[in-house]
């Protein structure tokens, strides 16, 4: 008998959650990232991918769900029965040196181009910042180093913006060839999952273009929610619900919905 | 014989974080947060502070709050669990703080650079990113053997590293276990070391296991008993992390005034650690302590 999941329809974060962790293959090294990327690793490591490894910046890496619920990467249980417990340099290490299949970020504003800002709104002079945001952390470093990275933020036209105001993570630049001639190894971003849809980037202009839509969203919604002439896919999809295994994997993991509740 | 360098916490700040010095905290990340040390640094109303660290959690927000800093060298400074620093935003908005932007990479090298006791570090992080334009100490330079651009991160040696771990000796020998994340880049890099411990147990018992010495007693210059004294951040072995001491800090530091409560509830009243303690209180101390012990094996270093 499922009492958790039966009865209590998805939340729109508990559907932003399962998109993430159906990004992450089975056999994935993945730099787990803060908040909903802490539950769409529980998640995919206990439906589909039971061989990925988790890697976080703490300096922790793990192949096991924690053994209880946790708000933070730092929260004990995940440290319990870890494979590692490490420094900040030497999980880094393995991302520099191209182990990690997968990344996930979050990010107040986001371009066309992925290029994702977390640090400055307006300019970066005093007087002229309009608010400062807590900065880079890790994001930085899994924009630039991982194969490829997922980022996780609300659909909004303030956030969705034709150039971010400063590049805390670095995306496609201006577009096709950029993260070559600056010097970044590889990867870019894949995906875009947002509070309205799934988002992914046209191999050749790098631009991004929307690739599935939320049950229950317009399109419409979304381009109005997009601060730049969205493309559509053709034929777009509706972006897959979870099952009803999925959501009492996540009930498990986040019981009073602190992360997905709405 | 060696010197004691066991002190209190007051007698620690006071003498190695004079006005103005150089401090890298929070190096643990997450967890390990020296929350007593920052606490006691602004009871003392240290001024000019400049804070080194990757993410600080809420300690770099609360000395920003209490006025002790004149700049930052992070990569994050904000609230873990609910994201923004009200304190730390306001005081960049308003030029009160200067910001020097890292990535929690970059700060890491530049730790371990001022470790190796060499200028720079490279990497291949933050390449075509805006972090250059807010941080001098990033710069690209071409590989000498293989042509590639890199990132050049700058040396950073830290007047003084406050590190609280789980047990010390008096003379500064001492074990830390869980993520470290840079603390050992940080207390090699750093001029002093301040150690605080939740226990100070016989010089055997840490050299039993020198594996879990971070950092070599001779150049700690004070060792510090704070039980409890990384909470509201875990601490492994000793207690978990107090989610709702931050989810509280949000609202109690959403405007200055809001601050200056919390500030003197939680530090100006709080004249000692002990009176903070009895502020939280055993109810909920108790329900942070562990509940499930988790023990390693032994391992054997006989010849």
């Amino acid at each position: 008998m499922d009492t958790e999941g039966e009865g209590r329809p998805y939340t729109r974060s508990e559907l932003m959650v399962t998109a993430a962790a159906r990004e992450i293959r089975d056999g994935d090294v993945v730099f787990v990232g803060m908040r909903l990327p802490l539950l769409g690793f529980q998640l995919a490591k206990s439906t589909h991918a039971p061989n990925a490894v988790g890697v976080y910046e703490l300096g922790i890496t793990r192949d096991s769900p924690a053994p209880e619920p946790i708000f933070t990467m730092g929260d004990l249980p995940n440290l319990y029965r870890a494979q590692w417990l490490a420094d900040t340099a030497d999980v880094m290490g393995l991302l520099q040196q191209g182990c990690v299949d997968v990344s996930f970020i979050g990010g107040a504003q986001v371009d066309r181009f992925g290029n994702l800002n977390t640090s400055y709104i307006g300019g970066i002079e005093p007087g002229k910042i309009e608010t400062r945001l807590p900065g880079s952390g890790g994001a930085c470093d899994l924009a630039s180093l991982a194969k490829r990275h997922i980022i996780i933020t609300a659909h909004e036209r303030r956030r969705f913006v034709p150039r971010v105001d400063y590049i805390t993570s670095p995306g496609y630049g201006d577009g096709p060839g950029w993260r070559e001639r600056v010097g970044l190894p590889r990867g870019g971003p894949a995906a875009v999952i947002t509070t309205l849809g799934v988002l992914r980037f046209d191999a050749e202009t790098r631009e991004m273009f929307l690739a599935s839509i939320h049950p229950g969203v317009t399109v419409r919604q979304a381009l109005d929610a997009t601060g730049w002439p969205l493309r559509v896919a053709p034929d777009l999809p509706h972006t897959p619900e979870p099952t009803s295994a999925e959501l009492a994997m996540l009930r498990r993991f986040d019981p009073q919905g602190f992360w997905t509740s709405s | 014989m060696a010197t004691s360098k066991l002190t209190s916490l007051a007698e620690a700040v006071s003498r190695f974080v004079p006005d103005g010095s150089l401090v890298v905290m929070g190096t643990a990340l997450e967890s390990l947060i020296p929350f007593a040390a920052g606490h006691e640094i602004i009871r003392q109303r240290k001024r000019g502070l400049t804070l080194i660290g990757p993410i600080s959690d809420i300690l770099f927000d609360q000395l920003i709050g209490a006025g002790c800093v004149h700049s930052v060298r992070a990569a994050w400074v904000g609230n873990v669990i609910t994201g923004s620093g009200y304190n730390f935003r306001r005081a960049v908005e308003t030029g009160a703080v200067d910001v020097e932007d890292h990535s929690n990479l970059t700060l890491a090298l530049a730790l371990r650079a001022g470790a190796m006791g060499v200028s720079f570090m490279p990497t291949r992080t933050a390449l075509g990113s805006d972090l250059f334009k807010t941080n001098p100490s990033l710069k690209t330079i071409v590989c000498p053997f293989t042509g590639d651009t890199l990132t050049a991160v700058a040396a950073i040696v830290p007047d003084v590293a406050i590190v609280h771990v789980q047990r010390a000796d008096e003379f500064g020998n001492a074990h830390a276990w869980g993520n470290l994340g840079v603390t050992r880049e940080a207390c090699l890099a750093s001029r002093r070391v301040i150690v605080t411990a939740e226990e100070i147990v016989a010089p055997e018992v840490i050299r039993s296991d020198p594996n879990r010495v971070f950092t070599p007693g001779f150049r700690v210059s004070a060792v510090a008993h704070a039980p409890w004294g990384a909470h509201p951040s875990p601490v492994p072995g000793h207690y978990n992390r107090d989610h709702q001491a931050f989810l509280d800090y949000q609202q109690d530091s959403q405007t200055p005034e809001a601050f200056t409560a919390w500030q003197a509830r939680w530090i100006e009243a709080a004249h000692h650690r002990d009176d903070y303690l009895a502020l939280l209180g055993d109810r909920r101390m108790a329900e942070l302590r562990l509940k499930q012990h988790a023990l390693a094996e032994a391992v054997d270093y006989g010849y």
